[in-house]
């Protein structure tokens, strides 16, 4: 009889029964697992032979409850969709219903959306670096990440009113204008910003540990990353510089220049050094965009004082109507950005679709009767018979919107295209044939977003 | 190439396949027979004035409740293709019955049709015939229903499942 | 006998003092809510100044529960399983208005509020609660927590 190795003793195996893979369940619930995800994995010894990914545990019904209400209802569900970069998933939205409507937005609009895209995207970027160095070990990161976050949340927080569901596209433009200095801001937070992208990259870019367990980890050739439709940060780190702002530009995008990172490596040192590469091109892009953007700062010139918006609104009443739509009123600061001159800078100029600005609403009965009809049940923004497909540079790759409607004023089907499905579909291949410490930074760098994910 | 012109190939190669096309808002459709859609996406992924290397989406929509469509399919089921070399995007659509809902895999051309052939059988409940592995992708395995088709009630409660094994 | 009850008191609100100032929390972390929970953790909006710095990412080894983010029908059995290995005393906190109600999202997928699978203590309402209101909410728990009061 054949001399019983180690091996066949502690594992319980008679010479004959092979031996047996084990099964680790990585999630659903777990620390590594950004979101919920459950990765099944077939262990032989160390090496992963068979990885099984199972999504679905963050299902929201997007899709049904955009069916639901009005085209303006779906702009807070697509808030939720890639939770670190919402300002990517409204804009795409509504320039998706803007295609269907056949709508041009005005150039600031088109400026503001670059730069609330480009930040938001910097974020979510961050998030991603910052969580898988963290599973790497690497907390200090994290903690900097963050901290660089939330400079930049100070910045959405000041446009938008918000720092994370910001629900500040709409369709048409926007929901204000630009605050006074924000380029200023913008300036002070970009230099933070650079400071800790410099201190995370003296950390990790030569850190000998990173490289020897991110370089050659989780590889995917160019050609499985075109063939599994993968987009975004991981195909321009297999070589394929494929980046919808540069292949259909949208947007300022055709007007703004930046380059668009790529790497060799297709692994996971490589699509950390994209991602490092793409946060210094969107602040580049935003600093460019507030050179071209125009408009300027908003200065209302007006001659005469402003009113108290009661005041305003009882005159209209009395029917004391004459060139009341010329008199500038104090808004409330809530309201800041929204008062008429900038509204009408930023917002498309069709009535079918934008709200009026709150003056016209209450200084003139046509403005009332435009929002009426606008926010009444059956009414509303109705674009006409058809479908329309509208891809945008998501932070994870192309973030597509298909919305087909019938006509009325709810959309008859809304489909987001999730740029981090490709990549979960293709995990799998990244995995197998790695070791079980390979999951985790894998499966960081890919960033996978649950809300987008799942929908 | 031009969106139109991608819609002339494909109307040279399969001419009475192509039930009809269109063109809205810059984007290019044309919608197929189901018979001969296996057949045309492999033209559109091979032909080299085509080459449609990506399928960057598959889904499917419901038009049980559109007006004007109750003498067409109830399903259609939509690719959105994109070439990576020559940069141009089409819209392929295949019209499925309500009561014969099956489609052929696209999984031998785009490994990503996995996933989402699976999802369109979880929300829509349509077949695809010659696919590995068809179960749900995003619900539960015990659910009941095909959530996104417009018969399903959005607030429709199924019970509770409890912990598994 | 009055002054065992008084070291038994004092002994009650020394445990309490010192549960509450080191609550080692699992967060069980879903949805967009997440990323509130993690700018409360970090440096800006520090939790750790409340003891509640280090996570212990296995529910045997913590006492607190932040469910965080929308639980849908797929993974309330998970939730309930990762409850149910917690040892006493446990706490749960529902971050988030998708924990505390459904939030917004009724419908198939959701279930509309954890209270409906496991008992909750505190709820931070939200979509997503600012940092200020989840310290907020931890406070509220740290009271709960000196007082010695369970839920289930």
């Amino acid at each position: 009889m054949a001399q019983r190795t180690t091996r066949e003793m502690y594992l319980g195996e008679g010479s004959g029964t092979g031996s047996r893979h084990l099964q680790v369940n990585f999630g659903p619930q777990h620390p590594a697992m950004h979101g919920i995800i459950r990765i099944l994995a077939e262990l032989d010894g160390e090496t992963v032979v068979r990885g099984d990914v199972e999504i679905g545990y963050l299902h929201r019904a997007f899709e049904k409850e955009c069916e639901v209400g009005p085209y303006a209802t779906a702009i807070p569900f697509t808030d939720r969709l890639n939770y670190v970069s919402p300002l990517i998933n409204n804009f795409g939205y509504a320039s998706a219903v803007e295609k269907l409507l056949g709508i041009d937005l005005t150039e600031r609009c088109e400026y503001i959306r670059v730069i609330m895209s480009e930040i938001s995207r910097i974020c979510d970027h961050l998030t991603c670096i910052g969580a898988s160095a963290m599973e790497l070990g690497a907390v200090t990161v994290f903690l900097y990440m963050i901290k660089a976050r939330e400079f930049l949340w100070e910045l959405v927080e000041d446009v938008t009113g918000a720092r994370l569901t910001i629900s500040y596209g709409r369709v048409g433009g926007v929901k204000a204008d630009l605050p006074e200095g924000f380029a200023a801001k913008v300036q002070k937070a970009f230099k933070e910003t650079r400071e800790v992208l410099d201190e995370v990259h003296r950390l990790l870019t030569g850190n000998r540990i990173f490289i020897d367990r991110m370089v050659g980890v989780g590889v995917l050739s160019a050609e499985e990353t075109v063939a599994y439709s993968i987009t975004g940060p991981l195909l321009r780190a297999a070589g394929v510089g494929y980046d919808v702002r540069r292949a259909q530009p949208y947007w300022a995008y055709d007007r703004v220049e930046f380059e668009v990172p790529t790497q060799k490596g297709a692994d996971n040192y490589a699509r950390y050094l994209v991602r490092m590469a793409e946060m210094e091109q969107s602040m580049r892009i935003v600093e460019r965009a507030f050179a071209d953007i125009p408009g300027g700062p908003i200065n209302v010139d007006f001659e005469g004082r402003p009113i108290d918006p009661g005041a305003y609104v009882d005159r209209g009443k009395q029917g004391k109507t004459d060139g009341l739509l010329l008199i500038p009123i104090t808004l409330s600061p809530n309201l800041q950005g929204q008062n008429r001159a900038a509204l009408e800078r930023v917002n498309a100029a069709d009535k079918r679709v934008v709200l009026p600005p709150k003056e016209t609403t209450y200084g003139s009965i046509e403005g009332l009767m435009n929002h009426f009809m606008l926010l009444m049940d059956g009414y509303g923004i109705r674009p006409p018979v058809g479908e329309a497909y509208f891809p945008v540079e998501g932070a994870n790759g192309e973030l597509g919107f298909y919305v087909v409607s019938d006509g009325s004023d709810r959309p008859y089907r809304v489909r987001c295209r999730p740029p981090c499905l490709p990549p979960l579909a293709a995990l799998h291949r990244m995995l197998e044939g790695g070791m079980v410490a390979d999951v985790v930074p894998t499966f960081g760098s890919v960033n996978m977003i649950g809300g987008e994910l799942d929908r | 190439m031009d969106g139109s012109r991608i819609i002339e190939r494909l109307r040279e190669r399969f001419a009475t396949a192509i039930v009809e096309t269109g063109s809205q808002w810059r984007d290019h459709t044309a919608v197929v027979d189901r018979a001969a859609v296996r057949e045309a996406l492999e033209f559109c992924k091979t032909n080299p004035e085509l080459s449609f290397d990506m399928l960057t989406d598959l889904t499917a929509v419901d038009y049980l409740k559109f007006p004007g469509r109750e003498d067409r399919p109830r399903f259609e089921v939509v690719y959105h293709l994109y070439s990576l070399p020559h940069n141009h995007r089409v819209r392929l659509k295949v019209g499925v019955e309500e009561d014969d809902a099956v489609v052929p895999t696209a999984v031998g051309l785009w490994p990503i049709a996995n996933w989402f052939e699976r999802e369109v059988w979880d929300m829509f409940g349509i077949r695809f015939d010659g696919h590995p592995n068809l179960r749900r992708l995003l619900m539960y395995e015990e659910f009941e229903g095909h959530p996104l088709r417009k018969d399903y009630p959005i607030n429709r409660r199924q019970p509770l499942i409890g912990p598994r094994n | 006998m009055g002054l065992g009850a008084f070291f038994a008191t004092k002994l009650d609100e020394a445990i309490g003092w010192a549960r509450k100032y080191s609550i080692f929390q699992y967060p069980f972390v879903t949805a967009c809510c997440g990323m509130e929970y993690m700018a409360t953790a970090c440096s800006h909006y520090d939790i750790d100044r409340f003891g509640a710095g280090l996570t212990r990412f296995s529910p045997r080894q913590a006492d607190v529960l932040f469910v965080v983010g929308t639980i849908s029908h797929k993974m309330a059995p998970v939730l309930k399983r990762v409850y149910d290995q917690m040892c006493e005393p446990k706490w749960v906190v529902a971050f988030g208005v998708c924990t505390c109600t459904g939030g917004f999202y009724d419908n198939y997928a959701t279930v509309m509020g954890i209270d409906t699978i496991i008992p909750v203590d505190v709820y931070i309402p939200g979509c997503p609660p600012r940092p200020e209101s989840v310290i907020d909410g931890l406070m509220k728990l740290q009271d709960r927590i000196a007082a010695g009061a369970q839920r289930y």
